[in-house]
């Protein structure tokens, strides 16, 4: 299932978020084709059940699409789409026209919603959107504040989603797009070290180039790892139940963030700052994305937290019962 | 995807169990310095009760004296075995690597003679690959094998050799043909099963960071190895040997070597604030490495030779083996530890700089990952 949406996702984003649609989206310059087009593939419904219309996706299908929307920056505020959308099907909300806000505080793309969501206590509250002030993460990504408008429809939130589970899934979002934007930093580099000649030859040729890049490899290799792990014991126990592996995945996925920020960039020079390169958008959203969500200090204290009140004696037991059977 | 999720055999909390038990009693005794050692701890005794168990060869054929069980409850073995620190490197190289080889490529009755013994914790086998001037650039190794009437002359030396004083066998990489003129120099290279006790075999042992005699310089004087001592196809062993090292670089023992460590200092680190959010990192990056691992179990288990994933493996975790014990460092000040982690902390911080030497230099696993990668 997840295939005959990643591939037209790619595509998607392949021919419409170039470096041009990232810039003007710092600007404000909302991309309403591209929008158009992901809707229009269904994607926002992606983990809605098949049965009240979604594509019924699983957890592991739905963070390869999340990748697939870092990979290009992710120019549509579709990760947050689904969850919105997952969240009003979850509590039988009817879902509005127009475009829905997850959230009250910091909304993506707020500005354009017609509506936003406000869970509390296991309750979900769909409201018409009133006044919004503008705001922006590290990226320049707009982030907006919202004032709730007229409560239109309010109900319980299922086992599934309550409590923390919706901070747990926008933690795996982003730990998802950062892994792709990691990936996509990654394949610019090697493909700069192939083509950039100096003293002569390719500077991929140079074993410190070659290095750098392998080790940027074996980062990005752990955040996909840990997503993908991450998602596999969502699926298996529930975002609640996952909350231990989503915060492995946000620290693995921040930690090659920052390193494919870092060596993407040593590899490229300066042409990799301009904002004409597609690395220079991808080296923001590294940053803004470690932010949001929780920052890995965030949840590595969690983590680290948690084992040392269990101590030492527990930790192997600990962490080999997590393993999926 | 590289590393797919995995999900473990039923019966793998069972085995788990099982494993712990018989650890907690084999294990009743050691001090921080069994544990330190990890599989570099070298206790025959051990090695036996743990063959008795079925815990080695688990994944060969019952004929050979394996078990027959699944490579992913094989790594559940192995990895409880690393997580306490238990000595099992008189059995670690044969279950890890020369059965699989002899399995693969060995005659039958290369097989019968050596398998069962492997598996009952009885034979140790040593790796006999490094050369005075053949470290990194293997192909550059000299030590020769000649045909002569009856088997073969082998003459040269082989050095770093671990545990090979203690070892009963080494399957060694010599040169059986020159290296075609022009050609590719790791042409003309055999694999030798060899046997310790032969006459005109010398075995100095070398003494290590910790002072101790782990590794050692093999030398062969006219050693006279009987026909059947060829392992594999002549001129074949370059192929040979690197294809085993997937099985050598992708397990738990190049991620656990270190975790002791951090399971005796949580109640220290407990006291400490701050501790946390560096603690959690390491956590989140061994779980992240464990899952690893286990899908490199699995590619194994269905036949695939998982070789870049492997050094991907390898790189990452013998970074957070090395990372590991300098990040306690950063949090307890070693004046204050409690004496048995200050024990273990100090002799595995001398044994951390070989993490990233032992089964393929940092150096040349980056540069296995580089050519991976697209570049050239």
């Amino acid at each position: 299932m997840s295939d005959l949406l990643v591939e037209p996702l790619a595509r998607l984003l392949a021919a419409e978020a170039g470096p041009g649609v990232l810039a003007g989206i710092g600007r404000g310059d909302w991309p309403a084709g591209l929008w158009r087009q992901v809707q229009a593939l269904g994607l926002p419904l992606a983990l809605v059940a098949e049965e009240a219309g979604g594509a019924g996706l699983s957890w592991a299908e739905v963070v390869a699409l999340w990748q697939e929307l870092g990979r290009h920056g992710a120019p549509v505020p579709l990760g947050e789409a689904m969850l919105a959308q997952a969240l009003l099907a979850a509590a039988g909300l009817p879902a509005p026209e127009g475009m829905l806000a997850l959230g009250q505080c910091a909304a993506a793309w707020g500005r354009m919603a017609s509506h936003l969501l406000r869970w509390e206590n296991g309750r979900l509250a769909l409201h018409a959107a009133g006044g919004w002030e503008a705001g922006a993460n590290a990226a320049g990504e707009p982030r907006d504040d919202l004032t709730p408008a007229a409560l239109l429809a309010e109900g319980p939130l299922p086992e599934a989603w309550a409590g923390e589970a919706p901070e747990l899934a926008l933690a795996l979002l982003r730990a998802a797009q950062l892994t792709g934007a990691a990936e996509a930093a990654l394949a610019l580099a090697v493909d700069w070290a192939n083509t950039r000649h100096q003293f002569g030859r390719p500077i991929g040729r140079f074993q410190a180039v070659q290095h750098m890049l392998a080790q940027l490899a074996a980062e990005v290799a752990l955040a996909q790892a840990a997503v993908a792990g991450a998602a596999q014991a969502a699926d298996a126990r529930g975002l609640a139940g996952a909350a231990f592996e989503i915060a492995c995945a946000k620290v693995m996925a921040g930690e090659a963030g920052r390193e494919a920020a870092a060596r993407s960039h040593q590899v490229l020079g300066a042409i990799g700052m301009t904002a004409e390169h597609g690395l220079h958008h991808l080296t923001r959203r590294l940053l803004a994305w470690r932010e949001e969500g929780g920052s890995e200090r965030l949840w590595a204290a969690r983590i680290g937290r948690a084992a040392l009140e269990r101590g030492g004696a527990r930790l192997w037991a600990d962490l080999t019962a997590r393993d999926v059977t | 995807m590289r590393f797919p999720p995995v999900a473990l055999p039923a019966g793998a909390e069972a085995l788990r169990a099982e494993v712990r038990a018989f650890l907690a009693e084999a294990g009743a005794h050691w001090g921080p310095e069994v544990a330190a050692r990890s599989w570099m701890g070298f206790d025959r005794d051990f090695s036996r009760a743990v063959g008795a168990r079925g815990w080695i060869g688990m994944v060969w054929p019952r004929a050979y004296g394996g078990h027959e069980r699944s490579a992913l409850e094989r790594a559940i073995v192995i990895e409880e075995m690393l997580a306490a620190g238990a000595p099992v490197a008189a059995h670690w190289i044969g279950d890890r690597q020369s059965g699989p080889l002899l399995l693969r490529l060995g005659t039958e009755a290369q097989k019968r003679r050596l398998l069962p013994g492997i598996a009952r914790g009885e034979i140790a086998f040593c790796i006999g690959l490094s050369e005075p001037d053949a470290g990194s650039d293997l192909a550059a190794l000299r030590t020769r094998a000649e045909r002569v009437p009856g088997g073969w002359r082998l003459n040269g030396r082989k050095i770093w050799t671990s545990f090979a004083h203690l070892s009963d066998w080494m399957i060694a990489l010599v040169r059986t043909s020159p290296a075609p003129e022009g050609g590719p120099r790791h042409a003309g290279l055999s694999q030798f099963l060899i046997d310790l006790r032969l006459s005109g075999i010398g075995i100095r042992p070398i003494a290590d960071l910790l002072g101790e005699e782990g590794f050692n310089e093999v030398t062969f004087d006219n050693v006279l190895l009987p026909e059947d001592a060829l392992l594999g196809a002549e001129g074949q062993g370059w192929a040979q040997a690197t294809a085993e090292l997937a099985f050598e670089r992708s397990g738990p023992d190049r991620i656990l070597s270190s975790f002791p460590a951090l399971a005796l200092a949580m109640d220290s680190l407990a006291r400490v604030p701050g501790a946390e959010a560096p603690v959690g990192r390491l956590i989140a990056r061994l779980a992240t490495l464990r899952r690893m691992s286990f899908a490199v179990a699995a590619m194994l288990e269905r036949g695939q030779a998982p070789a870049q994933e492997a050094a991907l493996i390898k790189e990452a975790g013998n970074a957070f083996e090395q990372a590991l014990p300098e990040a306690i460092r950063d949090l307890l000040e070693p004046e204050a530890m409690p004496p048995p982690l200050r024990r273990l902390m100090t002799d595995l911080s001398l044994l951390a700089p070989s993490f990233s030497l032992r089964g393929g230099t940092r150096e040349i696993l980056r540069g296995i990952i580089a050519r991976e990668l697209g570049l050239r």
